[in-house]
This record gives C-alpha cells, sequence and structure tokens, in this order.
C-alpha cells in the first residue's frame, strides 16, 4: 500500500496563542498513521520549533506536511524578514527575538539547532526582507 | 507516583486538568526556556516552571508531560488553565521556589 499523505496549516506571525496547533495537528496523524514513537518524538520537536519561529519572527507562513511510507517531509515557507547569517542563526544561544518574546521563555536561540538535533535532513533557504523557507526530513526507517 | 499522590505529599494547589491527576510520573524538567523544555524533557516527566502563558500547555501536550508544577505563588493565564482541562494535564501550582519544590520533588521519586 502506498499512500502519499499532505496537510497544509497556515500560521500567523505573532499570534502566540495558537503557537503548536500545526504541530499538534502533526502529531496526531503521525500516531493516527503509526509512526515509530522515537521518530514522533523528533518530528514534534523540530515542528514545534519550526512552527514558533514563525509565530515568533515571520508575519505570516504555512507549514506543508508529506509523509509516504518512506519519509516525512515537513516545510515551514514564511513570508517576513528572513535571516542575514544563517551560519550565525544556527548556532547555539544565538536569537534575534524582542525582549517580549524573550520573557516568555521563548527565543533563547536554540530553536533552530533544535530543529537540526532531532530532524534527520534540514535545509534552509532565506532572503532577508522576503521570508525564510525551512525543509525539514525525516526517515522512517528505524535507527538503531 | 501518580500526579494525585504527588499533589497529596507536596501539598500541591491543583489549578486545572484533574482528570489528568491519575497519569503516573516518571520523573522532573526544571527550565523556563520553553525550547529547552521541548529539547530535553521527556514524556511523563513533571515539569517546574514560573512561566504561565498558554504556551506551556502546548509544550507539555506535545511532550506528553504528567503534570506541570507553577512555583512561586504564580497562578495560570485563564487560557492556560482552560487547555490544561482540555488536554487532561494537571496544572500545580506551590508557593515554594522552583529549588525547593524540585529538591521535594526529587527525593519523592529517587529515594
Amino acid at each position: 500500500m502506498s499512500e502519499t499523505i499532505t496537510e497544509e496549516y497556515s500560521v500567523t506571525g505573532g499570534d502566540f496563542s495558537r503557537a503548536g496547533y500545526a504541530s499538534s495537528q502533526i502529531k496526531k496523524i503521525l500516531k493516527r498513521m503509526d509512526v515509530d514513537k522515537a521518530i514522533i518524538k523528533r518530528t514534534v520537536v523540530a515542528a514545534y520549533e519550526g512552527e514558533v519561529n514563525i509565530v515568533a519572527h515571520a508575519w505570516s507562513g504555512k507549514i506543508e506536511f508529506q509523509m509516504d511510507e518512506e519519509q516525512i517531509r515537513i516545510i515551514l515557507d514564511d513570508e517576513g524578514p528572513g535571516i542575514e547569517d544563517i551560519e550565525k542563526a544556527m548556532q547555539e544561544g544565538y536569537s534575534t527575538a524582542t525582549s517580549a518574546i524573550r520573557e516568555m521563555g521563548f527565543g533563547a536561540g536554540m530553536g533552530l539547532p533544535n530543529m537540526k538535533k532531532n530532524a534527520d535532513h534540514m535545509h534552509i533557504e532565506s532572503e532577508p526582507g522576503k521570508g525564510t523557507k525551512v525543509e525539514i526530513r525525516m526517515e522512517r526507517m528505524v535507527r538503531e | 507516583m501518580t500526579a494525585a499522590e504527588m499533589v497529596n505529599k507536596l501539598d500541591l494547589q491543583v489549578f486545572s486538568g484533574e482528570k489528568g491527576l491519575d497519569r503516573e510520573i516518571s520523573g522532573g524538567y526544571m527550565s523556563d526556556l520553553l525550547s529547552d523544555v521541548m529539547g530535553n524533557a521527556d514524556e511523563g516527566q513533571v515539569w517546574i516552571t514560573l512561566q504561565t502563558h498558554k504556551n506551556v500547555m502546548a509544550i507539555a501536550s506535545l511532550k506528553e508531560l504528567a503534570a506541570v508544577i507553577l512555583v512561586n505563588g504564580h497562578k495560570p493565564d485563564d487560557d492556560t488553565a482552560a487547555q490544561s482541562n482540555e488536554e487532561d494535564i494537571p496544572l500545580l501550582g506551590t508557593s515554594m521556589s522552583a529549588f525547593d519544590i524540585t529538591g521535594k520533588l526529587y527525593e519523592l521519586i529517587y529515594k
């Protein structure tokens, strides 16, 4: 049986009350499809961090979810300020979040590093002033 | 130990999520940085924090934490308590500091 599941969620910049909604929907699908538990855990961490990045930094964005027997792909595509220096943004502790966001406990500079740590593959493209696109992929073969 | 037993032994206030008080506790994690909890806490743990906003429950739910304890007499925001009821994850409180409640919980779990 080869089944491809695709979903798309929209994310509004600045709306922290809904941050995590898309990630929880993705988690529900993964559980329903009986994906390996360790893979679900890693996917959820990466998806949530990506979703919060859109809420915290961008004006709007969408999250595309695609899954087949071999892979899970999540594409987080936003319209926003973009990332000036991707290498810097990948460093643990580096953040451009506002103080209001930091007071909530976000913006510790752990988001992108958490995504990289948990995803099997991650690719970032960004155009300053326009937006950022992050793609994460998970292999569904269980890692020993 | 269940969340209900922990509430009794540590004299915690129950704000919401009562239906989840039968959850088993596997350990704890103490942090106020949400990405730290997202990256490092694990299923079944109790999260000790001073953050009171709704995103706390989003993380507790995504990570399948057993309960959240707010320290220093902090009260949850209304929408935080509402989401704790939806998720059946107990939202608890103490007047103790993060250090003191963590020490007491550690002793309960590991000794």
